[in-house]
């Protein structure tokens, strides 16, 4: 498989992450989703923790972090998990990393709603900056992954980048915002051509009172 | 068109904050307390009344689901009680669907008020809103309208002083389409890989830590709420029998101005686009097919969908279905057959890999698709690949491997002379450089 991801060598890892623990933040924040489940039923957080140890991993090393050997069996240790199950767990979900990505990761959406409105066009503006699918460049700036449905097909073609989503895009929107963020700005969030969210491109076709106030409309219930 | 006054979800594009005090402006946490002393079985009954079906795609009645929740504790081996759970399916990943979205960043104290109405009319202890984890902003902002809720004393202990204790958690998903299905959603939520289970036993009988559960979408428990308000006529009044109530519409594709709206149940397509939608890009006699539930539906070609009723019934008498009414549209610069291939690229990423039927056909019918596309295929594999499809359809523990196939059997349906087109321009290129 040559879009597997490349796992970096073990002893390398062990010696990086073995020591790996929890920040104080992070540890209140492992604790408050351990206590959502049912006593013996801890095992439901281990997606929230792993979320949280990729954050940390993450700020660790100025990237969007990745979930290294030792810090899998940290988790897997706080959740009394064989740690083979939690392995699995991380194979099986996308969002968890399990090689290095950049500082950046760039989550194009291809899946057909996007494809329809153009996410070729989006692709083709992350080549144009040295970006190939399933790597990070050189700098260490940016990670490329053309990803499936993210939920936003009203506002296609779209792409998430880190924790935001960037919509309504074309080829040069997606270049300026690239150029943005190599150079330490932050692009504007959400839809690239001044739509609020969903609604219809130059305004919405119901609901205009509430663009106005927080309307109620139970007065007009019959 | 459905008046202002009659849509649900006024804030639907968040021109006006989420939090709890603008939701109550808007209606919202108004007297639940008296909507839950009606009683857990009239609650039940109004929602059976209103005629309201799931709007997760399926389209299974909502108040018989709910009433296939035990009403007395069953009893585990030691004779202990079990607690019911409501299991809110928030895991929107259906390409083209869009909808939960708007529901938790705009106007979550809808979603969270009717879990806890539909979870006391299930006797559920709690719920647990499993959001997909690609939603960030999304849960950021959920999570804040559920603290509100439990500081405001709504939901919790005593909840909104009905007397009853509920609890409402979030689960943030981490990027698998799969644990949209009920019972891989139980799976993922025990912390486990989201793999389905077989049925039965179904969730209602044993579900999440083997307790009697039920696994309702985000759109089905938002609209209760207000169905109680305003009483399960108002709500019947809208849309066809046994079609009825108000639905979210997404959407995308090659329409002037993509959008998600409220409409009635039923609407003509050609009315939903000409009136939200401004229009299909270059008119009318420009449209190709629309596939309108969602990537796992059939697509319908133009001449069927233009005056069709969008609603359950009107689109699986074309052989497709509403699905979450993720209504993807296609005009003539489309590549059909490319578009269909990217779902089949898609449901070969998703497939959990658990049955073989769907592990290796969705790969395999990926392939031949992708072939098909540039024509370089015989006419035979045509007929070849929509045997496997009915090979692959029915033969799986989840409907994974029907949605799979359908999206396949659509275009063969429709477009078998698009694609012998490709193959023999294909050939005739390999024969001319040949000589």
């Amino acid at each position: 498989m040559a879009d597997a991801p490349q796992i970096p060598d073990e002893a390398e890892t062990r010696a990086r992450w073995g020591a790996f623990a929890w920040t104080p933040d992070n540890a209140k924040e492992a604790q408050r989703h351990i206590d959502k489940y049912p006593a013996g039923r801890q095992a439901s957080a281990v997606m929230p923790l792993l979320d949280l140890a990729q954050r940390q991993v993450g700020a660790e090393t100025d990237t969007q972090g990745w979930l290294p050997i030792p810090v899998i069996e940290y988790v897997a240790a706080q959740l009394d998990m064989p740690k083979m199950r939690v392995i699995e767990v991380v194979s099986f979900y996308t969002m968890y990393n399990m090689a290095p990505v950049g500082k950046f990761h760039i989550q194009v959406c291809g899946t057909t709603p996007c494809m329809l409105r153009g996410s070729d066009d989006v692709l083709a503006a992350c080549y144009a900056k040295g970006m190939k699918k399933g790597a990070t460049t050189p700098d260490g700036l940016f990670t490329l992954t053309e990803v499936e449905c993210l939920g936003a097909c009203a506002n296609a073609p779209m792409v998430q980048i880190n924790d935001d989503n960037y919509e309504d895009l074309t080829e040069a929107s997606m270049a300026s915002i690239l150029d943005d963020l190599a150079a330490g700005r932050q692009p504007v969030i959400g839809s690239q051509i001044g739509r609020r969210t969903s609604e219809q491109v130059g305004g919405p076709s119901t609901l205009k009172d509430m663009k106005k106030e927080n309307h109620d409309y139970r007065g007009e219930w019959a | 068109m459905l008046a202002d006054k009659d849509r649900i979800f006024t804030n639907l594009y968040g021109f006006q904050p989420f939090g709890l005090d603008a939701a109550r402006k808007r209606g919202d946490w108004d007297d639940t307390k008296a909507l839950m002393a009606r009683g857990q079985d009239a609650v039940i009954e109004d929602i059976k009344a209103s005629g309201l079906r799931g709007r997760g795609g399926a389209g299974f009645p909502t108040g018989l689901k709910w009433s296939f929740m035990p009403k007395e504790p069953v009893k585990d081996r030691n004779g202990n009680p079990r607690p019911n759970f409501l299991v809110i399916n928030a895991d929107e990943s259906e390409p083209g669907s869009c909808k939960d979205r708007e529901i938790i960043r705009h106007d979550p104290h809808k979603l969270i008020e009717g879990a806890l109405i539909a979870g006391f009319a299930m006797r559920a202890r709690a719920a647990y809103i499993y959001i997909r984890g690609e939603y960030i902003f999304e849960a950021k902002v959920l999570q804040q309208a559920i603290d509100e809720a439990y500081a405001a004393g709504l939901i919790g202990k005593n909840a909104s002083k009905s007397g009853y204790d509920f609890d409402v958690f979030m689960h943030r998903g981490a990027g698998a389409y799969i644990c949209g299905e009920e019972t891989a959603m139980l799976e993922s939520l025990e912390g486990k890989k989201g793999q389905p289970r077989l049925k039965p036993p179904f969730p209602a009988g044993a579900g999440l830590y083997g307790c009697p559960t039920t696994v309702n979408n985000v759109e089905s428990i938002a609209v209760v709420p207000t169905i109680l308000r305003r009483g399960p006529a108002w709500f019947a009044g809208f849309g066809r029998e046994k079609n009825q109530g108000t639905k979210l519409f997404q959407i995308s594709g090659h329409v002037e101005k993509p959008c998600v709206v409220e409409e009635e149940m039923g609407i003509p397509f050609r009315d939903l686009i000409e009136k939200h939608c401004g229009g299909i890009r270059g008119g009318w006699d420009n449209l190709l097919a629309v596939i309108p539930g969602g990537s796992s539906v059939p697509l319908v070609p133009a001449h069927e969908i233009i005056d069709a009723p969008m609603d359950f019934d009107g689109l699986s008498a074309l052989k497709s279905g509403l699905g979450t009414a993720a209504v993807i549209v296609m005009d003539k610069s489309t590549d059909i057959v490319r578009a269909i291939s990217r779902l089949s690229y898609f449901y070969k990423h998703e497939s959990c890999g658990q049955c073989t039927p769907c592990r290796e056909g969705t790969g395999w019918m990926w392939r031949v698709m992708e072939r098909l596309r540039t024509g370089d295929a015989e006419i035979s594999e045509i007929d070849m690949l929509l045997q496997v499809t009915k090979q692959v359809e029915g033969h799986t523990i989840c409907a994974l491997g029907d949605a799979a196939a359908w999206p396949i059997q659509g275009l063969i349906r429709h477009f078998r002379p698009e694609i012998e087109r490709r193959i023999e321009a294909h050939s005739g290129a390999m024969m001319e450089a040949a000589e």
